[in-house]
């Protein structure tokens, strides 16, 4: 083979593989947010780090997943559901004092779905532990399974529901991880508004993908869960506590 | 026995013109006044939709709670985008498009105790 037509064949391959990627260089992104066509996949585990010690004494995660999903106080805090709560810890000792929040911690081995009599409650391929409403029973089972008190019954009719996000007396519902925000490719409410009014503590990220921000930090800085001992392997991780 | 014949056959005939006229009264309940008022081409061809919306929505659910797949076309949130009254923006009501026929025929569906019956902004991509 002749200089020149070497120097054409890589020009040439150069010209096609510029034109594969040119349009959006959006090979990346297309990874993330899956087509409407495209089942969640075990590929994928949607996962949570919460710093708590850039967390801050507000509330914005619980009112921003509250708006998003539609979940109103009837001002019966023994009944009103909660999908996530702001916990504060206090060393008597030493007096020091942090907050954070708790929610459905997405277990690998969720002790939810394992008491669930009607398969109702269920892990999704991606990692997101879920209540299939039209098959709850409401019998509360998994209430009373979850290590981490993070479902709530509804106990009263419910009207102005999300489209999104339906949700109906008898029924047993919990943090979905906003599983209709992560379809189309988006992050959970509380991790957008913690990023934009609150203390940026949180990181939402795929816990299989080794270049996420999220897999970088946990392999990087020390992070725990929450009842290391039933060893459940949360997605969601917490730092400082 | 030609007597006993021409009663029975006057008996049958009394029958089938008292059925006709009973055809031609006023039905003892309203048919439903359906009006799509989006108009244009549904997902599927209306005889199809008349006879399997319901099996249409309960595949589509499994699916999308499940599997993540949200095919738009078959969803309940674009059922109603399009079928939503333009006065009240809800397919339930009197003449709702749901609860209309729904009531009609006697069929009890819970959908809308738990799904929103109201019809949404349009999303870019969310419609047929």
């Amino acid at each position: 083979m002749n200089t020149d037509r070497r120097q054409w064949l890589v020009l040439g391959a150069a010209v096609l593989t510029g034109a594969a990627l040119a349009p959006g260089f959006r090979l990346i992104e297309l990874v993330q947010a899956r087509s409407p066509q495209e089942a969640a996949s075990t590929l994928q585990r949607w996962g949570l780090l919460i710093d708590t010690t850039k967390c801050t004494d507000c509330d914005v995660c619980v009112t921003a997943c509250h708006e998003e999903n539609g979940v109103s106080s009837h001002g019966r805090l023994e009944t009103d559901a909660q999908w996530i709560r702001k916990v504060s810890l206090h060393d008597k000792r030493t007096g020091y004092a942090q907050t954070l929040p708790v929610m459905c911690q997405h277990c690998t081995d969720p002790p939810c779905v394992d008491v669930c009599p009607t398969g109702a409650s269920f892990k999704r391929a991606d990692g997101i532990v879920l209540v299939d409403k039209h098959t709850c029973i409401g019998c509360r089972y998994c209430v009373l399974a979850c290590p981490f008190g993070a479902r709530s019954f509804i106990h009263e009719p419910v009207s102005d529901q999300k489209a999104d996000v339906p949700r109906g007396k008898g029924t047993v519902e919990s943090c979905t991880l906003c599983v209709h925000r992560v379809d189309r490719g988006q992050i959970p409410a509380c991790v957008e508004a913690c990023n934009r009014d609150g203390g940026e503590a949180m990181v939402f990220g795929d816990l299989n993908d080794g270049g996420s921000e999220l897999r970088r930090r946990l392999n990087s800085e020390p992070s725990t869960q929450i009842r290391p001992d039933l060893a459940l392997n949360t997605g969601v991780r917490y730092q400082g506590l | 026995m030609t007597r006993i014949t021409i009663g029975m056959l006057a008996a049958v005939f009394a029958v089938a013109a008292f059925a006709v006229a009973a055809d031609k009264q006023a039905p003892r309940v309203a048919v439903p006044l359906v009006e799509i008022e989006q108009g244009g081409v549904c997902v599927a061809p209306t005889a199809e939709m008349r006879r399997d919306h319901m099996k249409m929505l309960l595949q589509q659910r499994d699916l999308t709670v499940h599997q993540g797949l949200r095919e738009p076309r078959f969803s309940l949130k674009n059922c109603v985008n399009c079928h939503a009254s333009q006065k009240t923006g809800s397919v339930l009501g009197k003449d709702g498009f749901c609860s209309g026929c729904h009531s009609y025929t006697s069929v009890s569906i819970d959908c809308f105790e738990c799904h929103s019956a109201l019809r949404q902004r349009r999303v870019a991509g969310a419609d047929r």
